[in-house]
């Protein structure tokens, strides 16, 4: 069974429709690739299936779960983590502390507990942390541990954004051009945490990006999104011969 | 329970026989440290030796044959030192090769070395040994210790290092002597581990050392510079480098106090924070680039907090002198220092993680005098070692009380010295080691006579202190026959904290001249002060103001200089010279020879009239791809200035 589905979902502004009958299956374990020009709706989809917008029409279903009318703490809860395009961190507290942070759902102990630092709370927070300092390591953020967020550098942060996403320990992970606006060294390094994610952590992953280099390269499968509509799908070298895409990317024939 | 201490008794083991002493002595009392995942855990004696034994029964039932090279490529992590003893305590030699070597400089020397198994840190150094693997067809096993993205790896070639302590313990349930009974037979003669010579002329060489050289070498040392057994230290230097294999093996072994292993070879600097180690040893780099952050970061800080630095470094300052004299100050110094200690020297060593340094050692390099001057400042006690890798590192070192910047100390106990005809500097000791690995005609040079060669030129002073002039084979002459050693005045240069790197010519030359690298850092932040806006390092380099302010530099440096010895003309250089191009070797030493050949043009135009020249050159990056670059260096011409004083004086 699939692990998501996005089942005929359009999703309209006014008049317009950013998403027109959009349908997409991703199954566990898979790195699916949603690539399109500019003003796509890729990014409108990732922020229907992780509860931002609503659609206007049709289904999103993960694991069982209903996510078309939910929130988007209750679909965190599902195990549905997302690395955002523009870096949503804490700039003025440490790598450590964002990440923590981004644990708050986990906490299970009252502010009472807490404030003494006691029972639950010390375990709650011990367990946290191990967690934390696990996804630390699989980053590579040693070095940047006790650094504040503000004060790295663009690359450091992009990967900071991803580990906060990983810190929910999601059991799908939605990436939002992670290496944007990255030098080609940090594109690769950033290639190798996707696919490290993907065999080791055993997490699913939806991507956009736009180098298509990449995309092609690392994809188990790609949907080609145009005008809000899903214009081809499949496995990325049959994706890269389709007129349809060619068309879209650079233009028809005349 | 008593602890084992060092002593010359010590000298009768090996290695892997000393953990065995300490782990039933005093199996209890912590070894090693690591932080993983943030948390320092630590080692015990015991542990250690488990460690080492199972590995080695690994080993056993992988194939490996004792006598066998085993080569190590990693950073400081403890599997490099469990791997090391394993290997040795087999009758087998440990081999340490640089992490950041390229792939062609492993496969020379992992086929130099004749290596069948090695042990690399992560699937980097994995990828290295894959692509020259079809040139080491000796090479039958690697051990990975990372097994982060390892998955899809050839399992007949690569197994992690958990799996090798597993097959370890069975084989010791079938076989429980197989350890024991070889680590027994072994001798202190035995050769234990090959350190690789830096390599500034050739190939480099393995200088093969003994168990008795590593653990002469620590029980020397400690006899004049003694330690406690519950002291610290941070291993975060190349162990592939003699200087940590000193420190980390032969005194570690010896002293018995705690290895701590940093997380990251990045988090080095705030891991020493957080250990705060009793013992460093570190190439001037490190104490150069320690001196220079807090110099910028005083700079940037307040009005009122620069003026304060100043006053009190200048009571430091005078303190210094009398302590590395080792004379005892007057009264108002003593107070005053206790006073600057207590507001700006104990915080600020406390930040930089040296409140419980007893001592520091400086050696591979010549360290300028104020370097050693503001650590002593700081009452940080840095002292000179001198000696090669063929001497396991150290003959010499300074006593404390007994500092000087222009020598590089008295012979450590055991150590006879000698100049011989030519001025080399030769020594004996146990330290000295058994020759090169496969060179026979070099190991003959080296120790003809039964004397270590050391091949560097100095003199002995009358109180016994050695000074080195520089490399018996680089001393040069110019055109006029005046004697002269670029290093020496290349260190000079160098002590200015706007130059990073110099490279001075003049061997059968008119005149001397020289090819400057600013420092990135310094000169950054001198022309960010002054309004003056960069973008690239090569845009720095071309700034007139940057080649004004560099031209002040030499002249000082000049001045101090006989007219013969005085640097005319110099270019910057629009790069730093990189080990990566082959411009430096791995200890960071420049390649003279290349780096003329490289920049030819450069030379040339040193040389000759110009004040203006076009570059071009090719960089080439790992991946194979290359960036052509132009660029217009300016001859900076200091004959007008030289000229002028010699007509006024």
């Amino acid at each position: 069974m699939a692990q998501l589905s996005v089942e005929n979902v359009t999703l309209s502004f006014g008049g317009i429709n950013a998403l027109n009958s959009v349908d997409i299956v991703v199954e566990p374990g898979e790195l699916v690739s949603i690539i399109g020009p500019n003003g796509a709706g890729k990014t409108s989809l990732l922020n229907c299936i992780s509860g931002f917008y609503h659609p206007t029409h049709g289904q999103i279903t993960f694991e069982g779960n209903d996510l078309t009318k939910a929130s988007p703490h209750t679909i965190s809860g599902y195990g549905i983590a997302r690395a955002f395009q523009n870096i949503e961190l804490f700039g003025g507290v440490s790598v450590l502390e964002n990440l923590m942070l981004a644990r708050h759902t986990y906490l299970k102990y009252s502010i009472g507990a807490a404030s003494v630092f006691y029972g639950a709370a010390r375990r709650g927070e011990v367990e946290n942390r191990r967690v934390v300092e696990d996804v630390i390591d699989f980053m590579e953020l040693e070095p940047y541990r006790k650094a504040l967020v503000g004060n790295l550098p663009y690359g450091v942060r992009k990967r900071v954004e991803v580990a906060r996403a990983l810190s929910l320990e999601p059991k799908l992970l939605l990436l939002d051009e992670p290496m944007a606006g990255m030098t080609l060294e940090e594109k690769e390094d950033m290639v190798r945490f996707i696919l490290d994610i993907l065999a080791e952590r055993y997490t699913t992953v939806i991507l956009i990006e736009h180098d298509l280099g990449i995309v092609m390269d690392i994809s188990d499968r790609v949907y080609v999104l145009d005008f809000g509509m899903v214009i081809a799908t499949g496995k990325p070298e049959d994706v890269a011969e389709n007129p349809a895409v060619i068309e879209a990317y650079v233009g028809g024939a005349g | 329970m008593k602890v084992i201490r060092p002593g010359p008794e010590l000298k009768r083991y090996t290695l892997p026989q000393l953990l065995k002493m300490r782990a039933e002595n005093e199996g209890d009392r912590v070894a090693l440290r690591e932080k993983d995942f943030g948390i320092w855990n630590e080692v015990t004696y015991a542990e250690y030796y488990d460690k080492v034994r199972d590995f080695a029964h690994g080993l056993l039932e992988l194939g490996y044959q004792p006598g066998e090279k085993f080569a190590v490529i990693a950073e400081n992590i403890p599997e490099w030192v469990y791997a090391e003893l394993a290997v040795q305590g087999l009758g087998g030699v440990s081999v340490g090769i640089y992490p950041s070597s390229v792939p062609a400089e492993v496969a020379y020397v992992m086929d130099y070395a004749d290596v069948t198994m090695a042990l690399v840190q992560d699937q980097e150094q994995a990828d290295k040994l894959l692509e020259v693997k079809d040139e080491l067809p000796g090479l039958r096993r690697i051990i990975y210790e990372d097994p982060r993205g390892m998955r899809n790896y050839d399992s007949d070639l690569f197994i992690s290092f958990a799996e090798v302590i597993e097959l370890g313990r069975k084989h010791r349930h079938a076989d429980p002597r197989a350890y024991e009974d070889r680590l027994a037979a072994g001798r202190a003669d035995d050769v234990a581990h090959f350190s690789l010579t830096s390599g500034t002329t050739g190939k480099p060489k393995a200088a093969m050392l003994t168990h008795k050289n590593l653990i002469h070498m620590g029980v020397a040392l400690q006899e004049i510079d003694p330690l406690e057994p519950t002291d610290d230290y941070l291993s975060f230097l190349p162990l592939a480098w003699i200087g940590e294999q000193m420190m980390t093996m032969g005194m570690g072994l010896t002293g018995g106090f705690a290895v701590n292993f940093p997380e990251e070879v990045a988090t080095a600097m705030g891991d020493l924070v957080e250990i705060g180690p009793h013992l460093m040893f570190s190439p001037p780099r490190v104490w150069e680039g320690i001196q220079s952050r807090i110099w910028v970061d005083i700079s940037e800080s307040y009005a009122f907090n620069r003026w304060a630095y100043r006053q009190l470094m200048k009571v430091g300052y005078r303190a210094a002198d009398y302590r590395m004299r080792g004379k005892t100050m007057p009264w108002g110094l003593r107070l005053a220092y206790a006073f600057a200690h207590a507001v700006l020297f104990r915080p600020l060593k406390d930040q930089l993680g040296f409140l419980r340094l007893r001592r520091a050692y400086t050696g591979g390099a010549a360290l300028g005098p104020d370097v050693f001057r503001f650590f002593h400042a700081l009452g940080v006690n840095l002292k000179q070692i001198y000696g090669q890798t063929e001497i396991t590192g150290i003959a010499f070192v300074h006593r404390d009380g007994d500092v000087r910047h222009d020598t590089v100390g008295v012979p450590i106990p055991g150590t006879e010295v000698k100049i011989s005809e030519e001025g080399e500097i030769l020594a004996r000791s146990d330290a000295v080691c058994a020759g090169y690995y496969k060179r026979d005609n070099a190991t003959a040079e080296l120790l003809e006579g039964g004397w270590l060669h050391s091949g560097d030129a100095g003199y002995v002073t009358d109180d016994g202190h050695l000074v080195v002039i520089d490399r018996l084979s680089d001393v040069m002459h110019t055109a006029d026959g005046e004697m002269f050693s670029p290093q020496f005045l290349e260190n000079k240069l160098k002590f200015s904290p706007f130059i990073k790197e110099a490279v001075v010519y003049g061997d059968r030359r008119p005149y001397l001249a020289a090819f400057i690298n600013i420092d990135p850092q310094t000169v950054g932040k001198w022309a960010e002060d002054r309004g003056l806006a960069y973008t690239t390092y090569m845009d720095l380099s071309g700034k007139p103001e940057v080649a004004e302010l560099i031209k002040r530099e030499v002249e000082l440096v000049n001045a101090d200089l006989p007219a013969g010895l005085r640097v005319r003309r110099f270019v910057l250089l629009f790069k730093l010279l990189d080990a990566d191009d082959d411009e430096l070797t791995r200890t960071g030493k420049v390649r003279r020879k290349f780096v003329a050949e490289r920049y030819r043009d450069l030379v040339d135009a040193l040389y000759g009239e110009a004040t203006d020249v076009l570059v071009r050159t090719e960089f080439k990056y790992q991946d194979g791809s290359v960036q052509r670059v132009e660029a217009n260096v300016r001859v900076v011409d200091l004959t007008d200035e030289t000229a002028r004083k010699g007509v006024g004086a």
